[in-house]
């Protein structure tokens, strides 16, 4: 066809498989090997955000202290954000991309493979580098995962090796997020224009944009700390000039976006989802492409929000009252036009179809509880209690990892080559929806009531609500097993999937066989 | 032991189907912010009620209509696809209806902050200040000062492995060695900063929090309606004793304050009228952001609280 397709042509005439043993994986510039390693290292991290998350349940279940110092619990709470933030949310999504992207899109590989194998292998090590501050002289980080200034700096030795670990993190991200834009810009099938891209495509170019503009804040953010304990400068100490409210406005303006990072792909998945089991095409595609441009414009100019008890002038707090407001009509357009695809539709309800019908509901409700929080009047009231960890974890928990759950059950059979189980698949779902919202539903009345956030203990009126939280955590921890040995029975199952596997499914990727070739696309194909 | 528990648990459950029956807006429950004690608590609370109720109303709508097509719009039902993809009107409509809502949301928002951020003559002020773990009370116009600690019954109770039962502390760690008392009826303006890392002074019924900020003062007003007392906590991660770091204040009736004040060794004087020299902005820096005034010894028990080493600078 052009010059596009002889150069994919030239890169593969000879049929090379994967490499044998331990160094396929260290080595492997192929994005769906690569698409794995990052998915298994989320499913790791994500054990080992939920066995802390684990323990700070298990201390909460009686008040008084049972099981753990309440700085050991400050530093369960601290890690358990960064893990599941840095170690599970971003890189499940990253491995997702890895995986489909080129494959949505109909190129042969990510752009940059060796890039691609770099941005991976990075993250193992820095993640390494944040656990083992478990062992080290006053013990891992306790200052939150928002490391807010002056109290990180209490921290001990642990400190500079947190701040290592975050810069690498940040460049394991930003090489991502530069793969994917090359990938999505420049391998692109040439018949497929930009307003004819999967909305997942989309969604995830969108991403790399932000991504690719607020890490760098985060790291000159940690960078400030280092300096201020290391090298005598007074960013954020009073004493010298400086001012820790400083700290705030930088890392919220990375926070910010960083919200958003962690869900936009998630609504380009629910794009993906909800058409294929609707049989019906996306309602308002162009519109859904517009919203994700815009929320992720407004994400840039919302940030103090997180900040309002600081003290800050009457009219900063009426601007990003007004601003975060701004952020639910394209968040209410999205949602709109998911009921709108599914109106009319001929539905049907396989495992994927139900993580994303729980997503619209549940995230839905994390949505309105963050208007609420908007209201600064009344922020002044939910600003650190439980209301604000009900509303966040019903946007990440119910909402990202809800989504990739969903993904991981719609392109499973792509990916393996087998069917999973529909029944198990269904049971993990019943039983994840239910304790999920046992587990963070309570934990808005706890809010509400006067329980603050990263406390180690409580009071005595919120007893019965914190022991119904913590069943409900145990129940939702133990049936993430169930997903673990559906995935594993898949890998080695034995009901072979079509490529199509979905009947209601569109895109390219189900024009590869199940699993895909290895080199995906060689000849570019024709969309449309 | 164990029994009890699972019948507090399952009484809870029940308790929440009660709440959500009975539109979960009672006074003072266990599922809702309280109505509070000051003209700022029940603004909020009505802000937050209204809000609330806008959201319901939406999830209900949005809900009803998916649950709908969930029901209708299935293939085991026989149901074909529709092959409709767009709707200018429809996307239009939903686009600015929510627009209209939440203007009607946040406009009542602004009066109540208005109220909220007007410091103009207040009859008395605290000044207010945080420290790991404890609070400084300090009476700028009636020479009373002190600190206000964990009382020692909960501080005895919440140790890992303490052998005491919290339920047999009245108050668990939401109890102090020395409360702050305050008059009824007055406007008093807390100065609220901090010795050490960032805390947030927070009583619930009072209608919201402040941070406490090393090297800048921050302020609230209340002004408490009926006499009572009001507890809360510190509300901003400040390390190991976080959760240990109550507030407890006192409303008296002003006849009752003046008492207080004479038995604390304080002197009574009409508040200098302050109108000329209203602090516009919120945070302001302290006079003394350059040195940080370490904690002085409370005179009660001759003992800081403070068991972790301050950073050097």
């Amino acid at each position: 066809m052009n010059a596009h397709v002889a150069a994919a042509d030239h890169g593969s005439h000879d049929h090379h498989g994967p490499g044998k043993g331990l160094m396929r994986w260290i080595t492997t510039t192929n994005h769906k090997d690569i698409g794995t390693l990052y998915l298994v290292f989320s499913a790791t991290m994500f054990a080992i955000g939920g066995l802390f998350a684990i323990v700070i349940r298990s201390e909460l279940l009686e008040p008084g202290m049972q099981i753990v110092d309440p700085y050991f619990f400050n530093e369960m709470t601290t890690m358990h954000g960064l893990v599941m933030i840095f170690g599970v949310i971003m890189p499940s999504f990253v491995g997702l991309a890895n995986w489909m992207l080129p494959i949505m899109v109909g190129a042969p590989d990510m752009a940059l493979p060796r890039l691609n194998n770099f941005s991976f292998w990075i993250l193992p090590f820095a993640f390494i580098l944040l656990l083992s501050t478990f062992f080290m002289p006053g013990g891992a980080p306790a200052s939150g995962w928002t490391m807010y200034a002056p109290l990180v700096e209490q921290t001990g030795m642990a400190f500079p090796f947190m701040i290592f670990a975050i810069h690498l993190m940040g460049i394991s991200s930003v090489a991502g997020a530069i793969n994917v834009i090359a990938t999505i810009l420049n391998m692109r099938t040439p018949s497929m224009r930009l307003m004819k891209m999967p909305m997942f495509v989309w969604s995830w170019l969108i991403t790399a944009f932000l991504l690719i503009a607020v890490m760098p804040i985060l790291a000159g953010a940690v960078t400030m700390l280092l300096m201020d304990k290391y090298f005598g400068t007074s960013f954020f100490n009073a004493a010298g000039g400086g001012d820790p409210v400083l700290y705030q406005h930088v890392f919220w303006f990375f926070g910010h976006p960083e919200v958003y990072i962690m869900i936009l792909p998630a609504f380009g998945i629910i794009s993906e989802i909800v058409p294929t089991f609707a049989r019906k095409a996306l309602f308002g595609y162009s519109s859904m492409v517009y919203a994700l441009a815009s929320i992720a414009f407004l994400s840039f100019i919302v940030w103090a929000h997180h900040m309002f008890t600081v003290g800050m002038p009457l009219s900063a707090e009426i601007f990003f009252m007004f601003a975060t407001m701004l952020i639910a009509i394209p968040t209410g357009i999205k949602i709109f036009n998911w009921v709108g695809t599914m109106w009319r539709g001929s539905m049907t309800f396989e495992t994927p179809m139900l993580f994303a019908l729980a997503f619209i509901v549940l995230f839905t409700i994390g949505g309105l509880s963050g208007v609420m929080l908007a209201i600064v009047p009344a922020d002044f009231q939910y600003q650190d209690t439980y209301f604000v960890v009900a509303h966040f974890h019903y946007v990440l928990v119910t909402g990202a990892l809800f989504s990739i759950i969903a993904a991981i059950y719609y392109w499973l059979p792509k990916w393996t080559g087998h069917m999973y189980s529909e029944f198990w698949g269904k049971t993990h779902f019943w039983l994840s929806t239910i304790f999920v919202n046992v587990l963070f539903f309570p934990m808005h009345f706890l809010g509400l009531a006067g329980m603050p956030r990263r406390t180690a203990d409580y009071a005595l009126q919120f007893t019965d609500m914190n022991q119904i939280v913590s069943i409900g955590a145990f129940a939702f921890g133990a049936s993430q097993l169930i997903f673990l040995g559906i995935i594993i029975a898949s890998i080695r199952g034995r009901k072979n999937a079509t490529s199509q596997v979905w009947d209601g499914a569109k895109g390219l990727e189900w024009t590869l066989s199940s699993p895909p070739p290895y080199h995906s696309f060689e000849t570019a194909p024709e969309v449309e | 032991m164990s029994i009890s528990k699972l019948q507090r648990a399952l009484l809870a459950i029940f308790g929440l189907g009660l709440a959500l029956a009975s539109g979960a807006a009672n006074a003072d429950s266990a599922f809702n912010l309280p109505v509070g004690v000051t003209p700022i608590s029940h603004e909020v609370y009505a802000l937050h009620m209204r809000t609330f109720w806008i959201c319901v109303g939406i999830a209900v709508v949005v809900f009803g209509v998916m649950l709908i097509s969930i029901v209708l719009h299935r293939k085991s039902r026989g149901y074909k696809a529709a092959h409709f993809h767009e709707h200018v009107w429809v996307e239009i409509a939903w686009t600015i209806a929510p627009a209209i809502i939440l203007i009607v949301m946040a406009v009542p928002a602004v009066g109540v902050l208005v109220h909220m951020e007007d410091y103009s003559k207040p009859d008395m002020s605290i000044k207010v200040t945080g420290y790991q773990w404890m609070w400084n009370y300090d009476y700028v116009d009636n020479g009373v000062s002190f600190y206000s600690k964990l009382a020692e019954d909960s501080n005895r109770a919440r140790v890992l492995d303490s052998k005491v039962s919290p339920f047999s502390v009245k108050h668990y760690i939401r109890d102090v060695d020395h409360p702050l008392v305050v008059p009824t009826g007055r406007k008093v303006r807390l100065l609220i900063t901090s010795g050490d890392v960032i805390h947030s002074w927070w009583v619930p019924d009072f209608g919201g929090k402040t941070d406490a900020i090393p090297g800048y003062v921050n302020q609230m007003w209340i002004k408490v309606e009926k006499p009572g007392t009001y507890r809360g906590q510190c509300a901003e991660l400040c390390g190991r004793g976080h959760a240990f770091m109550p507030i407890v204040v006192v409303a008296k009736t002003p006849e009752e304050f003046r008492k207080w004040v004479k038995a604390n060794g304080g002197h009574l004087r009409h508040a200098p009228e302050t109108g000329g020299a209203t602090i516009n902005r919120k945070r302001q820096p302290a006079p003394n952001a350059a040195q940080p005034k370490p904690p002085t010894i409370p005179p009660e028990n001759g003992k800081s609280g403070t068991d972790q080493a301050r950073t050097t600078r």
